[in-house]
Parts: C-alpha cells; sequence; structure tokens
C-alpha cells in the first residue's frame, strides 16, 4: 500500500491526467496491445527456413563459400582494431586526466562488459538473431572469439603505457583486414550481401573525405573562382538524388572514360558514391568551419602564421573535432543510402532478399515477409547504434571544453 | 620611405591571381577530358551526341497514363515529371500534419503518448527509405485483392494490388466560371485578411481575421456553386463487372511510394518540430503564463511562432529529401521521371545525355523548392525582426 500510493499518483498523473489524456492512453493501449499480438503471432507462426538457408548469403553475398575462413580472418582482425581503439581512448582519457591533477578514472573493468552491453544492445540483439538462425556452431565460435579478443585488446591497451603511435595500429588493422579478404583474386567486385553495405559506406566516406575537406575549404576561401567552383559542385551533386549519380556510374561512367580503362560495376558504383558524398562532406565540414569563433584565425594572423598553417594548425584540429557528430549522421545516411545499389543490381543485402525469395525452393511464396524484416533488423541495428553513439559524442563535446 | 615591395613569389595579389589560374584550368582541363572522352566514346559506337534523341519514340507503355509507346521521349519524360510532381504535392502536407503530431507528441506530458512516439520515430529514422519503399509494395499493396476481385470498403472505395480508387469530384458545365468566382472570392477574402489586420493593429479591436475571410469565401462559392447549378459533383467510385467508374485513381505503386516515404521522412520531421520547440526558452512560456495566457494561446501566440524560425532550414532539407527520395520508386515500377529515364538508357538512348536532362529535372526541382520557400523564410525574419 506505502509502495503502491505514489505509483498510483505517477499513473493517475502521467497516464490518466485529464479526460482528452485517458481516451489517448486507452486507445494507444489498445494499439500497442494489437500491435504486440500480431508482432508475437508472427515470431511464433513464420516459418524462417529461408532465412536458416540463405544466412552466409545475406552476410556476404555470393563470396566463395571455401573461402569464407578470410572473412572470420577479417572479423577477428576488426575485433582486435575495436578493441584496441576503445582501449587507447580509455588510456588517453585516463593519461589526460592526470595531467590535469583531476580524479583519474579507473581501467575498464568487469563492470564496463555490462556497460559496453548497455551501450551496444541493438548491435548484440542483431547478433543474437543471426545465431539463432545458424546452422552450425562455426559462427557462434566466431563470435565469442571475436568478443573475446575484442575485450581482451581493449582492456590490454587500458593498462600499457599510452603511446599516440598505437593509433597507427588501429589504422593499419584495417588495411590487413582488407588484404586477407581480397587477396588471391577477391576483390571487391566479388563482395556482396551485408558486407557490400558495409564496405560502401566505409570506402565511400573515405574516399570523400579528402575531396569533401577541399571543397568545403574552397567554398569559404576569399579567391573567387576556387569558390565559385566548390559552391557548384557542391550544389549541383546536393541537388540530384543519389540513384541518379549510381544510374550515372552504371550507364554512364565508361563512356566518360578513356577507352582502355574498364573498371568493374562496384568501383564505378564506389566512385558515384564519392562523387556524391564529397558533396555532402564538404557542407558537414563547413558547419565545423563556421562553428569556429573568428578569433581563433585573428589570433594566428597576429602570431605570424602562413593561411597554409592557420588552416592546418588552428581551423581543422578544433573544426573537424566539432564536426565528428554530424560526420557519423552522414555516415549513418551513407550506409542507409547503400541499399540503392540494390536498385542498380548489385546483390547488397537488400537484394539478396530478392535474389533469395526467388530461388526455386521458396519462390512465389510471398517471402518477403520474412526476409524484408531481417534485413531491416540489421540495417536499423547499425544506424540506432550509430546515432547513439553520435549523440553520446555530442554531449560529451559540449560538455567537455565549451 | 616606402617599404620594399617583396618578391612576386611572396606577393600576395600574385600568389592568389596564381592560384586561381591554375584552379581555373585544372577544372577546364578535367572538364575537357571528360567531354573529349564522352563525344569520342559516343562516336566510336555510333551515337549520336546531341540532344535529339528527345524526340525518338519512347517505345514502352507507361503504367496508368494514356501515353502511347510512339510518344517522343520528351513527353515520357515530361509525363515523369508530372508524377514526380503527385508524389510531392500529396506527400508533402500528409509528412507535415504527421510529422508535427509525432514532434509534439514527443513532448506530451502523456507518458504512454511520449513513447510511442519516440519509438516511431527511433525505428523509423533508422531504417533505409528504399526497404520501407520495397517493404510497403511486396509486404503490403502485393497482398491486397487481385485486380479481378477488388475490396470495396464502404462502397467509396475500390482496392486492389494493382490501383486504389477513392471518392472524387467531376467537373460539370460552369465550371471554369465556378472556379473564377472562388478565385475571386480568396482574392477578396486576403484583401479583408489584410483589411481586419490592419483595424486590429490601429484600434485594437479583434480581428476575427479567419472568421471574416473564410466566411466571405465560403458565402461566395455556395452562392456561386447554386447560381450556376452544381458546377461540380462528387463521385464515388463504382465497381461493374471489372471496370471502375468514377472517383480518383492512383497505382498501388504510387501509394506504396508515398506511405513509405511519408512515414520516413514525418519520422525526421518530428526530431525537427521537438528539437525547436525546446529551443524556445522556458522563460517565453513562463512569461505568457504570467500574462495568463491560455495554453493554446501560449503555444500559438509565442511558443509555435519562435519555433518555426529555428524549424524552417533544416525543414526545407527535408522537403528537399523527401522530393529526392521519391526517385527510389523505380524500385517498384512508379513511373516517375528517373524510371522513365531508366527504361529510355534501356530502349537505347544515350545514357550521358538522358542522365543530364533527369539531373537537370531534379535541380530546377529543388531550387524552385528552395526558392519558395526563401521567400517564406524571408518573410518570417522581416515580420520577428
Amino acid at each position: 500500500m506505502t509502495i503502491a500510493a505514489p505509483r498510483r499518483r505517477w499513473v493517475k498523473k502521467n497516464l490518466f491526467g485529464g479526460v482528452w489524456s485517458s481516451l489517448v492512453t486507452i486507445g494507444l493501449g489498445l494499439a500497442i496491445g494489437y500491435v504486440a499480438f500480431v508482432l508475437i503471432r508472427f515470431l511464433a507462426t513464420a516459418d524462417f527456413t529461408i532465412l536458416r538457408r540463405n544466412l552466409a548469403l545475406f552476410m556476404v553475398g555470393s563470396f566463395p563459400r571455401p573461402e569464407l575462413w578470410r572473412v572470420a580472418v577479417a572479423v577477428l582482425i576488426l575485433a582486435v582494431a575495436a578493441g584496441v581503439a576503445g582501449g587507447l581512448i580509455n588510456a588517453s582519457a585516463r593519461l589526460r586526466a592526470h595531467q590535469a591533477g583531476l580524479p583519474v578514472p579507473a581501467p575498464p573493468g568487469p563492470r564496463s562488459l555490462v556497460n559496453g552491453f548497455r551501450r551496444y544492445w541493438p548491435l548484440a540483439l542483431l547478433i543474437a538473431v543471426c545465431l539463432l538462425l545458424t546452422e552450425t556452431v562455426t559462427p557462434t565460435i566466431l563470435v565469442l572469439g571475436a568478443i573475446g579478443i575484442l575485450v581482451a585488446s581493449s582492456w590490454a591497451l587500458a593498462r600499457l603505457p599510452y603511446s599516440r603511435w598505437s593509433w597507427s595500429l588501429v589504422v593499419a588493422l584495417p588495411f590487413v583486414a582488407y588484404l586477407v579478404l581480397s587477396s588471391s583474386g577477391l576483390g571487391w567486385d566479388k563482395w556482396g550481401g551485408f558486407m557490400l553495405n558495409i564496405f560502401l559506406t566505409v570506402a565511400g566516406i573515405l574516399f570523400a573525405f579528402p575531396i569533401g575537406l577541399s571543397l568545403a575549404l574552397g567554398r569559404r576561401s576569399s579567391l573567387p573562382i576556387v569558390r565559385t567552383f566548390s559552391v557548384a559542385y557542391i550544389e549541383l551533386f546536393r541537388g540530384v538524388p543519389l540513384i541518379t549519380l549510381l544510374l550515372l556510374g552504371v550507364f554512364a561512367l565508361r563512356l566518360f572514360l578513356p577507352s582502355q580503362l574498364n573498371p568493374s560495376s562496384v568501383t564505378r558504383i564506389l566512385v558515384a558514391i564519392t562523387i556524391f558524398e564529397a558533396a555532402y562532406i564538404a557542407e558537414v565540414i563547413r558547419g565545423g568551419l563556421q562553428s569556429l569563433p573568428t578569433g581563433q584565425v585573428e589570433a594566428a594572423s597576429s602570431l605570424g602564421l602562413s593561411t597554409w598553417k592557420t588552416t592546418r594548425l588552428i581551423v581543422l584540429p578544433q573544426a573537424l573535432r566539432a564536426t565528428i557528430p554530424a560526420m557519423v549522421g552522414q555516415f549513418i545516411s551513407l550506409f542507409k543510402d547503400t541499399t540503392l545499389v540494390a536498385a542498380v543490381g548489385l546483390s547488397d543485402m537488400l537484394n539478396t532478399s530478392s535474389i533469395a525469395t526467388s530461388q526455386p525452393e521458396f519462390n512465389a511464396r510471398g517471402l518477403a515477409r520474412i526476409t524484408l524484416p531481417f534485413v531491416a533488423l540489421a540495417f536499423w541495428a547499425g544506424s540506432y547504434t550509430m546515432s547513439r553513439e553520435a549523440r553520446r559524442l555530442e554531449r560529451r563535446l559540449g560538455i567537455g571544453e565549451r | 620611405m616606402t617599404p620594399a615591395r617583396p618578391p612576386f613569389w611572396r606577393n600576395v595579389k600574385v600568389l592568389r591571381a596564381v592560384i586561381q589560374i591554375i584552379a581555373l584550368v585544372g577544372v577546364g582541363l578535367v572538364v575537357y577530358v571528360l567531354f573529349f572522352n564522352v563525344t569520342n566514346n559516343l562516336r566510336a559506337r555510333g551515337i549520336r551526341t546531341d540532344f535529339e534523341f528527345l524526340d525518338q519514340p519512347f517505345g514502352v507503355r507507361i503504367a496508368g497514363s494514356d501515353l502511347s509507346p510512339g510518344a517522343p521521349v520528351r513527353a515520357a519524360l515530361i509525363n515523369g515529371v508530372k508524377n514526380t510532381l503527385a508524389l510531392t504535392v500529396v506527400g508533402l502536407p500528409l509528412l507535415t500534419i504527421l510529422g508535427v503530431l509525432v514532434g509534439v507528441g514527443r513532448l506530451s506530458a502523456n507518458w504512454l503518448v511520449s513513447k510511442v512516439a519516440t519509438v516511431y520515430v527511433e525505428i523509423l529514422r533508422n531504417l533505409p527509405p528504399l526497404l520501407l519503399i520495397v517493404f510497403a509494395f511486396q509486404g503490403v499493396i502485393l497482398r491486397l485483392p487481385p485486380a479481378r476481385s477488388p475490396a470495396t470498403p464502404f462502397g467509396w472505395f475500390v482496392i486492389s494490388n494493382l490501383e486504389t480508387h477513392v471518392p472524387g469530384f467531376r467537373a460539370g458545365a460552369g465550371y471554369a466560371a465556378f472556379i473564377s468566382a472562388v478565385g475571386l472570392a480568396l482574392a477578396i477574402g486576403a484583401f479583408v485578411w489584410w483589411w481586419r489586420t490592419r483595424v486590429q493593429q490601429e484600434t485594437g479591436a479583434p480581428h476575427h481575421r479567419w472568421a471574416w475571410s473564410l466566411g466571405l469565401v465560403a458565402v461566395v462559392g455556395v452562392i456561386a456553386y447554386l447560381v450556376i447549378g452544381r458546377p461540380v459533383t462528387i463521385t464515388l467510385p463504382v465497381l461493374t463487372g471489372r471496370v471502375v467508374d468514377g472517383g480518383f485513381r492512383g497505382l498501388g505503386a504510387f501509394f506504396a511510394v508515398m506511405g513509405a516515404l511519408v512515414l520516413y521522412t514525418s519520422s525526421h520531421v518530428a526530431e525537427i518540430v521537438r528539437g525547436s520547440i525546446q529551443a524556445v526558452p522556458k522563460g517565453q512560456t513562463e512569461a505568457a503564463s504570467a500574462l495568463a495566457l491560455s495554453g493554446f494561446q501560449r503555444l500559438r501566440f509565442v511558443v509555435l511562432p519562435q519555433a518555426l524560425r529555428v524549424a524552417l532550414p533544416p525543414m526545407i532539407n527535408q522537403y528537399l529529401n523527401y522530393v529526392k527520395n521519391t526517385s527510389l520508386a523505380i524500385v517498384v515500377g512508379f513511373a516517375e521521371v528517373t524510371l522513365i529515364a531508366f527504361q529510355a538508357i534501356g530502349n537505347g538512348q544515350p545514357a550521358p545525355q538522358v542522365i543530364i536532362t533527369l539531373m537537370a529535372a531534379y535541380l530546377m526541382f529543388s531550387l524552385v523548392i528552395s526558392l519558395i520557400i526563401n521567400v517564406f523564410n524571408r518573410r518570417l525574419r522581416v515580420v520577428t525582426r
């Protein structure tokens, strides 16, 4: 009774605060009940055989099955990279606290495992669903191994003395993973499924970044010709949908190149994505540049720094730091947009759904209602995790220094 | 003593000129190489390098249009632009209303409402729009009853997996006269609005602009309707055999694309609405309460006008995103302009020129929308500052 009273007051205040509020609560409650019923019925009665049979297809497309160990090794290497990055972030934060004379937080312990799970629960949900759909035990071992390696390397790096040079490991390891995947003629043209979506996102941002950075600086430049070109590029490619550029990449890019060059379809798509994404990244970076107080540049020129030095040492380090959350947002939006390559015939994860539903075994049975929610879960888990991280960063960057 | 002139390689003026010339030459070179390649490659394949293809026959029948396959590509593209426009005109108001409702819902005092709105936003915002469209088409539209035995709920709609008919209206005799009468009434209504606003500003008397202007338009409309004698009749779609008569028709693919994009974009709009309402300082609401304004008045006269100013620029972006995303209709076969271009390329029209035409169409679209909203934006700023 004593416990129930505040709870009842809470319910009265927050759910039945008035006639309208009560009506809305009841209506929404009924709707939620119905949706939950439909969902549970779907999960209980649907036949997920199509996902069980095609899990590898969804993840890596038509990557040759005997070579799947390459994917496993690449995942493990990326787990090391992620663990090292996490450990280094922790170590540098503690070093900074130590230097500033602030209380030094403890290095990651068993508690941080629980925190990590809470922080990345959408990804954990996706991995759990995938593991439930596996037919062999290998993927489970791989996932457990990757998590183990990630945790071990992050704990080790957080405890080792911090060195800036350790970051080179974080940069180099993904390249090693790429080499493992692509050696013996399995370049990115052979990739498909979710792997292709992730690759196109990462590569698209990486390639577009330098172009976008120069365009952003060009747009803020005082040289009229440079500025005009930058503005024209940015506004042109921000004004058209990505799919028009993908069409350009698929049907016309070859015509714009010398006839000796004959890039593969994935490469052509990647070129189109890079051209498109550079315009958006330029606008993101411009936002960061504009957030910089003019006093910074004035102070730099009063110290006698040249324009180039001012940009490199004063403007960019601060501006790029401020763009991180928006950059993550751009990353999310490209991640979602990579599904568009399905429209021009690449076998990304969305296209795999229609490949799977047209297999003779599963054809014409309306199984898109099973495969599409699975694809949706994969994209949702990725985007939602990243958007949560972006919000965290925004809060941290906002509170930290300003 | 005049200071010694710096050597030319340290002279800012010279440096600026040199950098700009380098930029000009570099970009010119890239453009030239691309142009050179494309003309050479096209010629080597025996394809024309001009825009003559616009007059070639399109060669495909467009679903949901009366255009014959022999119609020129130009006409097909214009038809596609019309379909893109239709998606936009129907979609933008719907997504605005839905987005505002959800955005305000997230700030509701009712716990359940705010939670449901949050879940709505966090789910839809993080899904690829293309996936939503495919799901809406394959998971919803294609599972409707087949075209030979459509559903007819309430006798108001005729729904099949091919197309949906909704109640519509039909123009009768004197339609033009009726429309011009209503148009005139609208113009006078606008004038009355302005007049009542001035009366209030000068004398402080209540303006009642809505009652005056809308009343005037309604009265004129009703009188014109009666005098002209049923210039407009409402028609319900009637199913006789397999033929549907009356009402307005929309393809299933149209509803799939529009529904999916409205849901997707409304989740972004909801975030904008929430953010911009929260951006209004709390003191504003408190001050409005101190002036004894009611809850509605606080929202209408204090919070929303200020929130709108914050919300407008990102809203323009969302509208433009919606327009650009209509191009995804290509995957469900709705004949908007991108699909037409895609089919034209498939029929052997020269890809570079077709795609350039397509891009120009979207650029124009984007430009027109941002122009309209910029005018509105400027007005808003002048009024408030």
